[in-house]
């Protein structure tokens, strides 16, 4: 177990790279705490699978250092790192029976049988494999295969981190749900720090108490799944998590301050932003959005009902702008006023959250 | 009404593919079976002999010895060819420009004709003028394999696997391409050494390409005929009389229909048996 940290990573799977979009990963500084459950979250090619094989050491990043409590490991053996891994498509060794498999990382460490059998044993209770144990792994459905390869992680005493690659891709959704609270579990039994690497938001949010937020090899927001939704540091998590996403809206900074088609916004710890910047935005989420009697005019143009609230579309100008009712209450029909929630909205300068909230 | 529609027009819909396999198939195969029953002694005249030709076949010294040097031949064959096809397609590089360039050189031998290979290897073997043969004896080998069977089977041999190796790789190598990366990778972590990997990772994640290659070898080889033909013609002596040319010498050499016919019927048999047998064995495991 032990502590991780990212020293201005960066990586380029081409030999030469020259511009910025030659760069998987753009200098990264994170650091992960020991014990922590960690999602990296982020669309496809964003860098997240990058960064999770530069830890487990299956990639040498270009530049920069990664630590494992402050121990240089960047040009250290995978096998040397005592870090397991888990891959979003099942892997097991076919020929061997569910015991081998788990003995397997113990054998090639030179462990005696004698030791490995308890071991085994110990892991497949943990990961309800205790039936299966002597059949062949070949056999076995989608999620017992996941379990196996997480269990070969597990079966190493003290892994310093378990990480874990869209590692529900082939479940059935029925037993998504089930293997997410076993992930959970087993972090609170084990304790190891975990790296979750995924694209949809609910797993990040349900599976980890830090959600890193990934976008085009940068990393834009470190935070609790809280943090994300109410105060999001980069337009890009405004628009990525939460369903539908943060409305995003231009804005100028006219007479002291931020106005959106004329309207004076009032934004909590808005400040001036310093000169320089190219285009200036005003961010709400949906959530935050209500009817008024005053405020922005606006034309009402669909309404959608989405169970338990009801996402309403409306348009101000050539800018669209949603809000959520909730169930029972009424939608007036052609041009209505809204406003927004003062301590919920941000204003951004070239996609980057500005004013004290950005501290 | 509940039952079952009928619908008898949907045979003419099959007609086709029935005519064209008793064409290329079941009549030819049947002509033989005919023959194999029934003694003719020209003009077309038959005369029911019953199983006569099968226990004379099976009886005969003659028979058994070309079966007995068919089934040297080919287990020689399968045992070099298999594991040093696998060993080359291990070693071939897995991307890169050179890929192509291998998997080119390899596919060579494959497009050339028995024939050709047969004549090629002839002329290369020749203890006087050939680049082998010359090369053999210049080393202080006594290599000359029209007068000798040991250096004839080791030309044969030899051939064989110049000829038909590279199947076997291009098999495999397909196999191992279709691994996903994520196994290496699970390996690496898992602390596995580079023979735990051909071992238990891409070994088994061959095995079906390798069963395929296995019963095509076999096939091919069981039914060898022309490269030996071309190459020592069966000599010397009968030394490389294998089943086929042994066959072709009953049935258009000696004109004995009858016994070819027997011949034939328990070589196909043979082959068929053996490849069903391998295959059930081998995919038992699968079965699951």
């Amino acid at each position: 177990m032990s502590k991780i940290s990212l020293r201005q990573l960066k990586h380029s799977y081409l030999k030469n790279p020259a511009g910025d979009e030659d760069w998987a990963l753009k200098s990264l500084d994170i650091e992960w705490s020991d014990g922590g459950a960690y999602a990296l979250l982020g669309p496809s090619g964003c860098g997240k699978t990058t960064l999770l094989n530069i830890i487990s050491g299956l990639l040498v990043p270009s530049s920069g250092r990664i630590e494992f409590d402050d121990v240089d490991v960047t040009e250290i053996p995978p096998e040397q790192r005592n870090i397991a891994q888990v891959f979003q498509f099942p892997v097991v060794y076919d020929t061997m029976t569910v015991y081998d498999n788990l003995a397997f990382p113990l054998r090639n460490r030179g462990v005696s049988d004698r030791d490995i059998g308890p071991r085994v044993g110990e892991i497949a209770r943990m990961l309800d494999l205790e039936g299966t144990l002597h059949d062949k792994a070949a056999g076995l459905t989608a999620d017992a295969k996941q379990k196996i390869s997480l269990g070969r992680g597990l079966i190493r005493a003290e892994v310093n981190a378990i990480l874990f690659d869209e590692p529900l891709t082939v479940i059935d959704p029925h037993l998504k749900w089930v293997l997410r609270s076993k992930l959970k579990e087993i972090h609170r039994r084990v304790g190891s720090t975990m790296i979750y690497v995924t694209h949809d938001q609910t797993e990040a949010m349900t599976f980890a108490d830090q959600v890193v937020v990934m976008h085009e090899g940068t990393v834009v927001q470190v935070g609790t799944p809280i943090e994300l939704f109410e105060k999001p540091h980069h337009t890009f998590v405004g628009h990525f998590i939460g369903s539908p996403g943060m409305n995003v809206l231009p804005c100028d900074f006219g007479g002291g301050g931020p106005c959106f088609a004329g309207h004076p916004i009032a934004a909590a710890g808005a400040a001036r932003p310093a000169a320089g910047y190219k285009r200036l935005e005003i961010g709400v989420r949906p959530e935050f959005v209500s009817f008024s009697d005053h405020g922005i005019p606006v034309e009402i143009e669909k309404v959608k009902d989405a169970g338990r609230y009801r996402i309403v579309d409306t348009r101000n100008g050539d800018v669209r702008i949603q809000l959520l009712v909730p169930e029972g209450m009424s939608v007036a029909t052609g041009s209505a006023h809204i406003q927004f929630d003062p301590g919920h909205t941000q204003i951004y300068a070239d996609g980057w959250i500005i004013g004290e909230a950005a501290l | 009404m509940t039952g079952k529609f009928t619908n008898q027009k949907a045979w003419f819909l099959v007609l086709p593919v029935v005519v064209l396999v008793a064409f290329n198939a079941l009549i030819p195969l049947m002509t033989v079976v005919n023959y194999s029953f029934q003694e003719s002694f020209g003009n077309n005249i038959f005369f029911w002999e019953g199983t006569k030709w099968f226990e004379e076949v099976l009886h005969s010294d003659r028979f058994a010895a070309s079966l007995g040097r068919q089934i040297v031949f080919t287990s020689i064959i399968l045992a070099i060819e298999i594991p040093f096809g696998v060993a080359i397609a291990l070693s071939m590089p897995r991307k890169g420009p050179w890929v192509s360039v291998c998997l080119v050189l390899m596919a060579l031998p494959l497009l050339i004709p028995w024939n050709v290979v047969g004549a090629m290897w002839n002329i290369f073997a020749l203890p006087d003028i050939g680049l082998l043969g010359k090369t053999l004896n210049a080393l202080g080998f006594d290599y000359d394999y029209t007068q000798q069977p040991i250096s004839a089977w080791f030309t044969v041999i030899l051939m064989d696997v110049w000829h038909w190796t590279s199947l076997v790789v291009l098999l495999s190598f397909a196999g191992l391409s279709s691994i996903p990366e994520a196994y290496y990778q699970a390996a690496k972590i898992d602390g596995a050494s580079s023979w735990a990997v051909i071992r238990y990772i891409e070994l088994p994640k061959m095995k079906r390409v390798l069963i395929i290659a296995f019963l095509l070898r076999f096939m091919d080889s069981f039914m060898i005929y022309t490269e030996p033909f071309v190459l020592t013609g069966g000599g010397p002596g009968n030394a490389t009389t294998f089943l086929s040319i042994d066959l072709v010498k009953v049935a258009l050499g000696q004109f004995d229909l009858g016994p070819a016919g027997a011949i034939s019927l328990i070589y196909f048999l043979i082959i068929l048996l053996t490849c069903w047998l391998f295959y059930t064995l081998a995919m038992k495991d699968e079965a699951q």
